[in-house]
């Protein structure tokens, strides 16, 4: 059961330089497990001293197998799965996996869900941020800020916690709309939040953008031009950072967000600190569009009445056939997809995180792909690490923004 | 649909024979295995599609023939419009060009094709798996490949599964 | 009663060595920062300021683990990681314990499949289990306390 874990150097010579083989530079093992490599990342970095001269990443220690597992349940029982592929992030990734089902069966969606799904989706961004911040805080020598973000992250934990029944992994979006309506202590839970979090931003700014050490490690380290971003797909704030204006939210809007005023901020350094600066906008925004969600909350049923996917209130059940025989054929068979294909791509908060969905005419998903960003993102590291030391390498790490469900899935 | 897009899929259409199909508003092309490198210049350097979205594998064993589609997703900056290709191929260990040296970022989507599926890209500069243990037989999501799951234990069989797994004892 | 009263203003106390040593070990026991997946932020939560574990001696987490007496599991464990985190657990100094955090971690959780070792007790030997998915903060502190508790009862012909 134990398998192999090392790799011989032959395995490696076309991937190191030749000073490696000569035995000048150095063969360095930054081991899954590592503090501050956010999950179980590997890195063989070669070294000429403190210098990085090249950088391995080797991934696969969180390999889930999700894609293989999904194709064995029925399309509602998957959706369970897909909190846990990007944990940060759970509420993004059941938003666009029930797009992707939405549309494949061509399923109507109530506008009083597309506008609770903004709203949460924008909260969960916020939250995927602050532990971004906080995490990042932490490796460059911050720990206060560690501290504050998660107290943060507590409200919001929370907001979710009433919605779906669990902090992180509520699986709350279901195809077709929402499990359930939010609560009635739902509003007041969010206004309260919303009074007091600019101020929050506030006072990480105070900490950090002015403060001449995180300056002194993060300006100038790690830049990435516009055209080494676009030529390797990078999405989100790195890309934001690079200075090119995509955000697919307001470029394929998607659940009501052209309803919402914002602004995508951009920025034309593209190293470690455009990139800080980049994230802390976007909580700002997304506090905007949580805001206007609020209140312009439209009235409403929360879920599709198609009953051929979406089953029947259990009070019907005792009263119509027609709300028996669905609720049977959805529990014991689940809905059925056409034949056909389709590619939904969201905005998460690192970047374009798509899903690939076929079907084939039965009740379980053919083939699920997902696109993470973290898995093309991460190809970027070994660029923006040569010639940059292994301090740097730390704060790059971070700054990249990879969680390591995403990349292995 | 929008004219940029209808424009590509005449011109890929005339010069590489492609097939074109929409579903849901979305549209697909099927280029054959052997032109896709010239496609995929063709859509980066003149019809600007200059960044790949996604790159996958499906497997329709045994139902289809050829067994393997490979999926790309381009997305246009300019224009902002998607499009997606698909790839037939056929056979147990089959083969294609690389598009590594025009989008970047197929590095890894490549290396996962072929961990996943077993299709080895040629001029790719790294084929060796990524996700599995380096010395894993097998390509885990062919359709005859095993999901792998353990046994659920319930009350009647709990013992003799107990039996069978495992334990780590210090 | 007993030899205290004799010796009066001596400030010398008397108690059992299992019991001293045990109050040691619990009260100062350093976990080891093995978070893989979703648990771990649930782990980083717990260790954060709304649910602090530094009021139950885990002020610190040590990377290294030849400075900790705790593993705590948090995350799904896969073929590939499953050697490494044997290596890790042989290389921690004796007492060690470990608590395997979440339902992917005791039994595989959700994912029954090829790639996720069903249960952590598969490679290393586990003391508590906490269940959960991802466990709340406070079920953590829970396993945490109830290994204290565990701890506490360890009789000096146990040890090695």
């Amino acid at each position: 059961m134990l398998e192999k874990t090392e790799i011989t150097l032959d395995e490696l010579r076309h991937l190191v330089s030749d000073r490696a083989i000569e035995g000048e530079t150095v063969l360095l093992n930054m081991g899954p497990q590592h503090p501050s490599t956010h999950g179980v990342l590997r890195l063989l970095l070669e070294l000429d001293g403190e210098e990085v001269i090249n950088c391995i990443p080797d991934v696969g220690f969180l390999h889930t197998g999700v894609e293989k597992n999904m194709e064995a349940k029925t399309y509602e029982k998957a959706a369970v799965m897909t909190d846990r592929l990007d944990y940060l992030n759970t509420v993004g990734n059941n938003l666009v996996y029930c797009l992707a089902i939405e549309k494949l069966v061509d399923l109507d969606v109530p506008p009083r869900a597309q506008a609770i799904r903004v709203l949460l989706t924008e909260l969960q961004r916020i939250a995927s941020h602050l532990v971004w911040l906080g995490t990042h805080g932490l490796d460059l020598g911050a720990m206060s800020v560690f501290l504050y973000c998660f107290r943060e992250r507590e409200y919001i934990l929370e907001i979710i916690e009433m919605c779906g029944g669990q902090r992180m992994m509520a699986t709350y979006f279901r195809p077709g709309g929402l499990w359930r309506d939010v609560p009635v202590e739902f509003e007041r839970a969010v206004r309260e939040f919303l009074s007091m979090f600019p101020a929050r931003i506030d006072e990480y700014e105070d900490l950090l953008t002015k403060n001449p050490i995180f300056r002194e490690r993060t300006v100038k380290i790690g830049v990435l031009s516009r055209e080494d971003a676009i030529r390797w797909g990078v999405t989100g704030p790195s890309l934001r950072a690079s200075g090119v204006d995509l955000d697919y939210r307001k470029a394929q809007p998607y659940s009501g967000y052209e309803l919402y005023e914002f602004d995508v901020p951009t920025h034309t350094d593209g190293d470690t600190y455009a990139r800080y600066l980049m994230r802390i906008e976007e909580m700002r925004q997304s506090v905007r569009i949580v805001q206007q969600a609020l209140d312009k909350l439209p009235y409403g049923p929360v879920r599709s009445n198609n009953r051929k996917f979406v089953p029947p209130p259990r009070s019907e059940l005792g009263t119509s056939m027609e709300a028996l025989i669905h609720h049977f054929k959805l529990w014991t068979e689940g809905f059925s997809a056409p034949k056909g294909s389709v590619y939904v791509a969201v905005e998460s908060p690192r970047g374009e995180l798509g899903v690939y969905l076929e079907g084939n005419g039965g009740p379980k998903p053919y083939r699920v792909h997902w696109r993470t960003p973290s898995f093309v993102n991460l190809q970027v590291l070994p660029l923006l690490s040569k010639g940059h030391l292994v301090a740097d390498l730390v704060a790059l790490i971070g700054t990249v923004d990879i969680v390591l469900g995403d990349v292995d899935r | 649909m929008s004219e940029h897009l209808q424009s590509v899929r005449s011109e890929l259409e005339n010069r590489f024979g492609a097939q074109a199909s929409e579903f849901r508003g979305q549209l697909s092309l099927v280029i054959p295995a052997e032109k896709i490198v010239e496609v995929c210049n063709a859509l980066r350097n003149e019809l600007s599609f200059d960044m790949l979205g996604d790159e996958t594998a499906v497997d329709y064993w045994p139902e289809q023939e050829p067994r393997f589609h490979i999926v790309y997703q381009v997305y246009s900056l300019q224009h902002n419009v998607r499009l997606s290709l698909r790839c037939p191929l056929s056979g147990n260990s089959p083969s294609l060009p690389s598009v590594e040296s025009i989008y970047a970022n197929a590095n890894w989507h490549e290396r996962e094709i072929f961990d996943m599926f077993g299709i080895r890209f040629e001029g790719h500069s790294d084929m060796r798996r990524i996700l599995m243990p380096y010395d894993w037989v097998g390509h885990p999501l062919r359709k005859d490949y095993p999901l792998g799951y353990e046994e659920v234990q319930f009350s009647f069989n709990y013992d003799e599964i107990d039996k069978r797994k495992p334990y780590a004892k210090e | 009663m007993g030899v205290e009263q004799k010796l009066g203003n001596l400030g010398v106390g008397t108690m059992k060595l299992e019991q001293a040593v045990n109050w040691a070990r619990t009260k100062a026991m350093w976990p080891m920062l093995f978070g893989l997946a979703c648990c771990a932020i649930e782990m980083m939560s717990a260790q954060a300021s709304h649910y602090d574990m530094s009021r139950f001696g885990m002020e610190l987490m040590r990377a290294s683990p030849r400075q900790s007496d705790l593993m705590i599991v948090a995350g799904r464990v896969t073929r590939k990681m499953a050697p490494v985190l044997r290596r890790l657990y042989d290389q921690m100094p004796d007492p060690k314990w470990v608590i395997s955090m979440g339902d992917c971690a005791s039994c595989g959780g959700i994912f029954n499949n090829y790639a996720i070792v069903q249960g952590v007790d598969e490679v290393v030997p586990v003391d508590v289990y906490v269940a959960g998915c991802p466990p709340r903060p406070e079920a953590l502190i829970h396993g945490i306390v109830t290994l204290h508790e565990k701890v506490t009862g360890e009789k000096m012909k146990d040890w090695a």
